[in-house]
């Protein structure tokens, strides 16, 4: 059982005269076995809480704590909140030249699981969820996120979800950019993962994932902060009534 | 007052050549085509001297080359090379031999030569000419060790339909000292694949330079310095566009190591007026991973038609980029390992387009004992 608690969190981008305070205050419990989306419109602030708990060098957090299990997730470096357990499924995953994909999961793998996978057991695992998500074993020749399609990206996301089982998982606009199809199998892969009982934070702005991915919990960012929380309905009410009742003219239904 | 004056910035697009070294002063370092390299350094190669090494003719050929030992006087010899400087003019006057290799008309061979230029300790003058005949398909490797001081010339021809991939690898000693022209003749519908990889010797100035002879050629220059404290790496390209419908694309990428380490990128494309639908790109990256370390780079793009594909160039001289550093490390991976994976790949972009697998396991596995790698993960993967 692994919980993930976001208490009064605020994050300004840019030094000096020039910071702008990006999260008001933010809290947020997500425990294990819970998904949680959270919907607003563009600019809400959404992206950036998923990069400040992960610890983007762009966000300094000014105020507030994030703890995973009690310990202090801020005062971590990037690759120690991913070893404590978190993992960020980015919205724009970013080309590494030269780093092929198999050695990128393996090197992840092993700084997860503290040991080199067993090479047999290994090879056919990562063939495994690669097949399950529709990718050809070619795949794993090519390098990282380099002239993948934005499909291809989501899905090599995914797929390192499925390898290196976080406690917590954020899925920043997971959804963006898929065709039904590949939103159907991306979701597939994220549902068994979060079968074996971890906690998710799902990022969006459209309610269609919701269809696939079903939130226990829903809330509504707007302006930094969380304004309102409730069930599924509160999804559904986003999507018949857009952001409007928020003052933004824009729909969630895609 | 009608009069223009046309003061070039960059290297002058119309080159002076000469046989005579005579017609070359000896350079003080401030002009231009001299001025990034540490000529107090390589002093002796301004002046005639007595070569006391020679190229061991070391040569691995299979079926379709045939390779000799020849004189200057031969006639397959200068037919692509005119010096563009006083170490070349002396080169060319003074080398007491050449290897003249060549690929038969047709042919396409499977394995690719090897010349293995372990030239001892001493000083040298260098001469080979690579030659692929009409529609051949050909890769030659030529692969410099030890110590010495080399004055180098290649000649390179490309026969009409040619596919020529000639790779030069500067796996020197420390102290090692090798300044080459690397000159090159693209014959019609033929391709030229040309990298440069430099790993040791204290300098390493290498000038290619390609002239298309026909229409339909197409050249690729690639190259990986990677410098470490007291190693000075210079490539000088040069790339004369004076046909029609010719492509050239380059890369050359260059990390540095130390606060000493320095390299020198100069990317001269020309496009001369009746070389309509050229189409050309060069870029050159450069990684800084101390302070302290220089890299210098220069593209110079000539442009004397408007009827042509495309015409770009692109340099980037930086640290390690935040972004790919904060996506390794959001996966577990620590930093320094996220860093050496970086590199690894910056280079690794560059070297598995060699098609020599030996030859690019070597070179990776040269450079990552420079970066501390463990050599465990990258096998098993």
């Amino acid at each position: 059982m692994s919980t993930l608690e976001i208490r009064d969190l605020h994050v300004t981008v840019g030094a000096g005269d020039d910071a702008t305070e990006i999260l008001k205050g933010v809290d947020l419990t997500v425990s294990s076995g819970e998904t949680h989306a959270i919907m607003g419109p563009n600019g809400s602030g959404k992206s950036t809480l998923a990069y400040s708990i992960a610890g983007h060098p762009k966000y300094t957090v000014t105020g507030g704590s994030v703890t995973l299990d009690g310990a202090d997730v801020l005062a971590m470096t990037v690759d120690e909140r991913a070893r404590a357990g978190l993992f960020l499924a980015m919205q724009y995953p970013v080309e590494v030249p030269g780093v092929s994909v198999s050695n990128f999961l393996r090197t992840a793998a092993t700084a997860i699981r503290g040991e080199a996978p067993k090479l047999r057991t290994w090879v056919k695992e990562v063939n495994t969820a690669m097949t399950e998500l529709g990718m050809d074993k070619a795949f794993a020749e090519r390098n990282v996120n380099e002239g993948f399609s934005g499909g291809e990206k989501k899905r090599h996301e995914i797929l390192q979800l499925e390898l290196l089982q976080p406690k917590i998982a954020i899925l920043d606009e997971t959804d963006s950019g898929l065709d039904v199809d590949a939103l159907r199998v991306v979701s597939e892969g994220v549902n068994k993962v979060r079968a074996k009982g971890i906690g998710t934070l799902l990022i969006t702005h459209y309610t269609r994932i919701l269809r696939y991915i079903e939130p226990d919990f829903v809330h509504v960012f707007f302006d930094g902060r969380i304004v309102e929380s409730g069930g599924a309905e509160l999804a559904e009410r986003l999507e018949a009534e857009g952001y409007a009742r928020f003052g933004v003219e824009e729909t969630a239904s895609a | 007052m009608n009069s223009t004056l046309l003061k070039p910035t960059g290297t002058p697009a119309e080159r002076f050549t000469s046989r005579d070294p005579g017609d070359f002063a000896n350079p003080h370092g401030r002009e231009e085509e001299w001025r990034f390299t540490p000529v107090r350094d390589i002093r002796p190669l301004f002046e005639a001297f007595e070569p006391d090494v020679r190229i061991s003719g070391d040569v691995q050929a299979p079926d379709g080359v045939s390779w000799a030992i020849t004189g200057m006087d031969d006639p397959r010899v200068g037919r692509v090379l005119q010096p563009a400087d006083r170490v070349s003019a002396l080169a060319f006057r003074n080398a007491p031999q050449a290897l003249v290799l060549q690929v038969e008309a047709g042919r396409e061979l499977a394995e690719p030569v090897l010349v293995h230029g372990k030239v001892g300790a001493g000083q040298a003058y260098e001469h080979m000419v690579i030659e692929a005949g009409a529609n051949a398909r050909a890769t030659v490797v030529v692969d410099y060790a030890d110590q010495a001081l080399v004055a180098e010339h290649v000649e390179i021809l490309a026969g009409d339909g040619a596919h020529l991939t000639v790779v030069s690898v500067q796996d020197w000693d420390a102290g090692a000292q090798h300044v080459s022209a690397h000159q090159a003749s693209v014959g019609r519908d033929a391709t030229l694949r040309h990298i440069v990889v430099d790993l040791g010797g204290s300098l390493v100035r290498l000038s290619p330079s390609v002239r298309f002879a026909g229409p339909g050629g197409h050249a690729e220059l690639l190259g990986v310095s990677f410098a470490g404290n007291g190693q000075h790496l210079e490539s000088r390209l040069y790339i004369d566009h004076a046909v029609p419908n010719c492509t050239s694309d380059v890369l050359y990428k260059n990390a540095l190591l130390g606060e000493s380490a320095r390299t020198v990128w100069i990317g001269d494309v020309r496009i001369r007026p009746e070389a309509t639908g050229t189409n050309t790109y060069e870029m050159n990256r450069n990684l800084l991973l101390s302070d302290g370390a220089r890299a210098d780079s220069v593209p110079n793009l000539e442009i004397e038609t408007g009827d042509i594909a495309g015409a770009g160039h692109a340099s980037a001289t930086g640290r390690f980029d935040d972004l790919q550093l904060f996506y390794l490390q959001s996966r577990g991976i620590p930093a320094d390992e996220a860093q050496r994976l970086v590199v690894r790949g910056f280079f690794a972009d560059v070297v598995q387009r060699i098609g020599v697998p030996d030859l690019e396991h070597r070179i990776m596995t040269a450079i990552e004992a420079r970066l501390g790698f463990t050599p465990e993960l990258e096998n098993a993967s």
